[in-house]
């Protein structure tokens, strides 16, 4: 839970599709089919601005495809939805980025014959060189290149991964992907920040400072969003969970409410016999 | 033997060699920097050189006069290819630029338009305008070694050898800029570059038109240095010779080019010169079931072929690549 001394949340009835005293997501009958299946039908759903938000479910239940939508890497059927008030169903996937509204992939996307510095600074928006008419003159871009560099140096060594600096990204770990692809998000600097399971596969004692850096997303007034299955760092950083099922919102709530709610029990068990529900509980 | 080895260090640095290798430095910017799998860079050649012969010889036009039209209709050329397909797959460029290569090629063999295009004999009279732009240093020529070189060769290859210094200080320039760090990241994974704010679509569209119009001056300086603009010279295999240059020079880097393509020459050039030696029936020859003067240059394409072969299973990073680099899985 937030330390804040005003809570957001506070008197919010935990209930599928509530309204947030200042949402800066709102979406609206959201739909995604595949064929005969619907993968995604989210009929409401806001996220509070400056907040930390879980996105949970059994394996299958469309948080991805949800966050492709919202992105804009997948289209929609139908629905519609806003980001700052501004609707985003015809935006393009890189504007919605710069709209800050800033994902990372489930599958991580390294790139991998770029180095990890290279794959860092590329995260950095309003660079100079990135125009073909500047790009060959290194004088006109070489200080902003120093300074996004020195941003990218301080976060490597947030994530640990300082280390692998100058290697070649398609050399790191599983792991270490995860790590990278986060960082390289942060360079962005959005307002938003939405990540598909940043914890599968990172070290129990690098858990620990990643969710303290989440926490800080927040303290600098961003909004984070993240999908996970790890129920400890559901419980210890969001300040609200969403349960999603079979491409519905079925509850939703305060991680305390969450764990005691006979649906999302239900979706769990119904689902999937043998997850490990016990971390919800 | 010191004929031949000169006539092939003619070969390396020749008309052909420089052509290829502007061919091989926008293949470079399309496939080794941004992943882009242009199989049709006989048809940006084939634009630039006719764009240098029809002006001259129809409409009496300069040489210089037609650079910009070299410009400007690969670039349009690049933008036809690039609008529809580099929203799509990969895959899909690779089908349309190789259609597209065929068609333009096709379109000038035609005999409707022979006035304008010269149907499959070509342009074959548009050099006395060149012929009058040679500098008075050239007047002799030179000569190499072995070889002398006409005043009108050695003005082009002066022409060609400055553009390819040009354009490989300008990729070179490019490539070490964030700008080249989005191209290199769209090869990578495109989606990862979109999610990061990059417009992968108008990247790879730049990218298109740079090295389709460095192509098309390979064309240009092809037509200019054989005095004809034919469709035989840009047909699919000047693509696909154009990425054995690349590959051997090594994929995604600068020098890759200019080295694959000299090497290039040299070998192909070398086993032309050897063979026809072998052949002619004075000194050493190869029995005659072996091969003859009739049919050597088949087995200097066998020889090619199969060193190209060994190159890539043995040193799949080229001459120049970086193995580490090429080693990891392009997913
Ligand atoms: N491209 C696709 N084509 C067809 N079906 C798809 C596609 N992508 C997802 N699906 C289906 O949509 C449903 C939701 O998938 P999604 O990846 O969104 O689940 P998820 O909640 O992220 O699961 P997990 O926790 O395992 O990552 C699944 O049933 C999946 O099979
Ligand atoms: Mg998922």
């Amino acid at each position: 839970m937030s330390d804040d001394t005003v809570n957001p949340f506070e008197g919010l009835t935990p209930t599928p599709g509530v309204a947030k005293p200042e949402p800066i997501l709102v979406a609206d009958s959201v739909q995604r089919r595949f064929g005969g299946l619907v993968a995604v039908d989210v009929d409401h759903i806001e996220v509070q601005r400056n907040s930390i938000t879980a996105l949970i479910g059994p394996n299958g239940a469309g948080k991805t495809t949800f966050f492709n939508l919202l992105t804009n890497f997948d289209t929609a059927n139908s629905g519609t939805w806003a980001f700052n008030g501004r609707p985003m169903q015809k935006v393009r996937p890189h504007q919605a980025a710069r709209l800050g509204m800033v994902r990372t992939f489930q599958l991580t996307k390294s790139l991998s014959r770029l180095t990890v510095i290279e794959n860092m600074r590329l995260g950095a928006t309003g660079q100079k060189g990135e125009n073909l008419l500047t790009a060959p003159f290194r004088f006109l871009w070489r200080d902003q290149e120093a300074e996004i560099t020195s941003r990218a140096e301080a976060l490597l060594e947030r994530f640990k991964l300082d280390h692998m600096r100058d290697e070649f990204a398609g050399s790191l770990s599983g792991g270490q992907r995860k790590l990278l692809e986060m960082a390289r998000a942060l360079m962005v600097e959005p307002e938003m920040v939405m990540l598909d399971e940043p914890m599968a596969g990172v070290n129990p004692a690098l858990k620990q400072s990643l969710l303290d850096h989440v926490k800080g997303l927040k303290a600098e007034g961003r909004t984070v969003l993240f999908v996970e299955h790890d129920m400890d760092m559901v419980h210890e950083i969001s300040d609200w969970v969403v349960v999603m099922a079979e491409g519905r919102i079925i509850a939703e709530g305060p991680p305390e409410f969450i764990g005691g709610n006979q649906e999302v029990i239900d979706a769990y068990l119904g689902a999937h016999q043998n997850t490990d529900i016990g971390a919800i509980q | 033997m010191s004929q031949t080895i000169s006539n092939a260090l003619f070969g390396a640095i020749g008309i052909s060699a420089i052509a290829y290798c502007l061919a091989a430095i926008g293949l470079n910017v399309h496939f080794g920097y941004t992943g882009l799998l242009n199989f049709g860079q006989a048809g940006f050649a084939l634009v630039g050189g006719y764009a240098v012969a029809m002006p001259i010889s129809n409409w009496g036009w300069s040489l210089w006069a037609t650079i910009p039209v070299v410009i400007v209709s690969s670039a349009v050329f690049a933008l036809l290819l690039g609008i529809p397909t580099l929203r799509l797959r990969s895959d899909y460029l690779a089908i349309v630029t190789i259609a597209a290569a065929e068609i333009l090629r096709l379109l000038v063999s035609t005999p409707k338009w022979v006035n304008v295009t010269g149907s499959t004999d070509g342009i074959n009279s548009f050099t006395n305008d060149i012929q009058n732009t040679i500098p008075g240093f050239l007047d002799e020529g030179f000569s190499l070694w072995k070889v002398q070189v006409s005043p009108y060769i050695a003005w082009v290859m002066v022409l060609g050898w400055l553009l390819v210094g040009l354009f490989s200080v300008l990729v070179w320039s490019l490539m070490r800029s964030p700008w080249g760090r989005v191209l290199r990241s769209i090869r990578e994974d495109e989606d990862a570059a979109r999610s990061l704010g990059k417009n992968v679509f108008a990247y790879k569209m730049t990218s298109l038109v740079l090295g389709g119009v460095i192509g098309a001056f390979g064309g240009a300086i092809l037509v200019i240095g054989q005095r004809s603009a034919a469709p035989t010279s840009f047909q699919t295999q000047f693509t696909f010779l154009t990425y054995a240059i690349v590959v051997l020079g090594g994929i995604g880097r600068v020098k890759g080019p200019i080295i694959g393509a000299m090497i290039f020459w040299f070998i192909i050039s070398f086993s032309d010169s050897l063979l026809a030696d072998w052949t002619d029936g004075s000194g050493f020859n190869l029995p005659s079931w072996i091969m003859d003067s009739s049919n050597f240059s088949f087995f200097r394409w066998i020889i090619v072929g199969g060193g190209l072969a060994l190159l890539v299973i043995f040193r799949p990073q080229g001459i120049f690549g970086d193995r580490k680099e090429q080693s990891f899985d392009v997913r």
